[in-house]
């Protein structure tokens, strides 16, 4: 089963220039697209008949010191018709922003705010963004790397 | 507390803290509820008390380290979950174990979806004021518990897989007393059915209370029974088979109203599936093997610890800075009682993930709790809690 592989073509396709980079391992397939095509993307990731990922599993993020720009947010789309998967990131600063997919998906209002708790990444129209897990008045991001697991 | 605002307008509006030590939220859930008279205006859940930062602890852990870890997450069914991490660490480093090793694998998936499906049914019994059905299932569950007990030694902390196997293989007893129990287990269901399936009060409790769409469930991402029991035929054992599940014959229950019978009805018809899994799984069980053969990722043999000096220093190496897994990156699902747990592990080469995601069903799950109660009864709130399933160790990680 190869996850994906047409998805990243038939984006190539429909938003020529949008793909950044893409990848695969263990015949599951990536695409990184830029920020600014993140909404209209997924509307059609979720509405052409092509694609038709009703389910947005999962959003997370991935958060990389070195790099110029060290959010990676990473989105888990599942097709029931399909039953196909597809993993779509964007990079973006410290902070975001990235766009909510809230409006696309219910799923995406309590995981964004999970992403939001965790990195302090901010999406953008998010109807509700604060933090879920940890109490309202903690001021970090554990999952962000430079905090430590202990703090002797 | 700033999300819940009492209106001048309405001074008649009162709020109401329900949890997070309230029997019917099922573990530490606190749910902000504004009540006009009986009915629920508006339902704030707040999450995180049981938050231990699992995703950092697995990125500081090395993979052998984290399966304690999964044992915490749905308490009620830990084997599964050890089952869904050794899974997809394997993914991850391409390996597959033996068949021997995916035929135990399935009857502890199928043996958790039971013990968890008991608990489920007993304590929504129990919120809704049928008592009865509680000392029945759970009288069931101790029996499931000794099984697990003899399996690995544990009831409920049993990290029993490994990645690229599991602890302990199973004995031949061990088998008889699981047959046992397959052979009597679907009376057992069919005592549990003649309790509430029928039962008057139990209808008017449940039966169009909690209703959800296909639509809205599917956008909420929900998975496992709550999902099925609005119509939507998704059970990743099927879809997308793993431990060889495609060579079994059962059926996945759905629903057609989504409401709270119906989710009812579905993890009852459930518990009767895993049975039938559970006896094919004991007919074709082969010897053999039962972990992998690489004493890079999975500890040698005792014997050959003993008596060879390699394998001795590759038993000391595991053990003491865990293998390594070259650089990649999957997201691997499994459906456990409560749904679709997934796993992303990105490795950047190494001993230790980079970055390790979980993927909770009981979190998505939950997340349609405003939807359901708000407009009805605050005493449908409890039994919508309960027909959710939410554990909260899975719920917050």
């Amino acid at each position: 089963m190869s996850d994906g592989e047409k998805t990243v073509e038939l984006l190539d396709r429909s938003f020529p220039g949008a793909t950044v980079s893409r990848g695969a391992y263990r015949d599951q397939h990536w695409a990184e697209i830029r920020v600014e095509s993140l909404l209209e993307v997924a509307r059609w990731l979720r509405d052409s008949r092509e694609t038709a990922y009703d389910f947005l599993a999962d959003v997370t993020a991935v958060h990389w010191p070195d790099d110029p720009r060290p959010m990676e947010i990473v989105y888990h789309f599942f097709s029931l018709s399909r039953n196909d998967r597809f993993r779509l990131k964007v990079r973006v600063g410290d902070r975001g922003p990235v766009p909510s997919l809230a409006g696309l998906w219910a799923s995406a209002s309590w995981n964004e705010r999970e992403t939001y708790d965790m990195f302090g990444i901010v999406f953008e129209g998010h109807p509700d963004l604060r933090r879920i897990l940890m109490p309202d008045d903690y001021t970090e991001h554990p999952l962000r790397k430079e905090l430590p697991l202990f703090r002797g | 507390m700033q999300h819940i605002d009492r209106s001048e307008e309405r001074p008649d509006i009162v709020t109401v803290n329900m949890g997070p030590s309230h029997p019917a939220t099922h573990g530490v859930l606190r749910v902000v509820l504004q009540l006009d008279g009986e009915t629920v205006v508006k339902a704030v859940p707040h999450l995180g008390y049981l938050h231990r930062g699992m995703e950092k602890l697995g990125e500081n852990r090395t993979y052998l380290q984290f399966i304690p870890y999964t044992d915490r997450m749905d308490y009620l069914s830990p084997l599964s979950a050890n089952v869904g991490f050794a899974l997809a660490v394997e993914e991850l480093l391409g390996v597959r174990v033996p068949p021997r090793c995916e035929v135990i694998r399935v009857m502890c998936g199928e043996l958790a979806r039971i013990g968890s499906h008991l608990v489920w049914l007993g304590t929504h019994a129990l919120d809704m004021g049928a008592a009865t059905v509680f000392f029945h299932t759970f009288k069931d569950r101790e029996w499931h518990y000794d099984l697990v007990e003899d399996l690995c030694g544990a009831r409920l902390t049993t990290s029993y897989t490994r990645v690229g196997g599991v602890a302990y293989d199973v004995t031949k007893e061990w088998l008889g007393k699981l047959r046992e129990f397959v052979d009597a287990f679907p009376k057992r269901v069919d005592d549990f059915e003649s309790l509430l399936t029928h039962n008057a009060i139990w209808l008017k409790r449940t039966q169009g209370v909690g209703k959800l769409t296909a639509q809205q469930a599917v956008s909420h991402g929900m998975t496992g029974p709550s999902l099925r029991a609005t119509g939507v035929e998704l059970d990743f054992r099927k879809k997308r088979p793993y431990s060889g599940y495609e060579d079994y014959e059962f059926d996945v229950p759905t629903g057609t109203e989504g409401d709270v019978y119906d989710r009812y009805l579905v993890r009852i018809e459930e518990m009767r599936q895993s049975t039938r899994i559970l006896d094919q799984a004991l007919k074709r069980i082969p010897d053999g093997p039962v972990n992998i053969d690489d004493p890079k990722i999975f500890l040698p043999s005792k014997k050959r610890v003993l008596t060879s000096m390699e394998e001795l220093i590759q038993q000391f190496m595991i053990v003491t800075e865990g293998f390594e897994c070259p650089a990649g990156e999957i997201y691997h699902s499994t459906e456990v009682p409560k749904g679709e747990l997934g796993f992303y592990i990105i490795s950047t080469g190494g001993k230790s993930p980079y970055r390790l995601r979980i993927r909770s069903p009981s979190f998505n799950n939950l997340s349609t709790l405003a939807l359901l109660v708000e407009g009805g009864l605050v005493a449908d709130v409890i039994a919508n809690i309960a027909s959710l399933d939410p554990v909260m160790g899975e719920v917050d990680r």
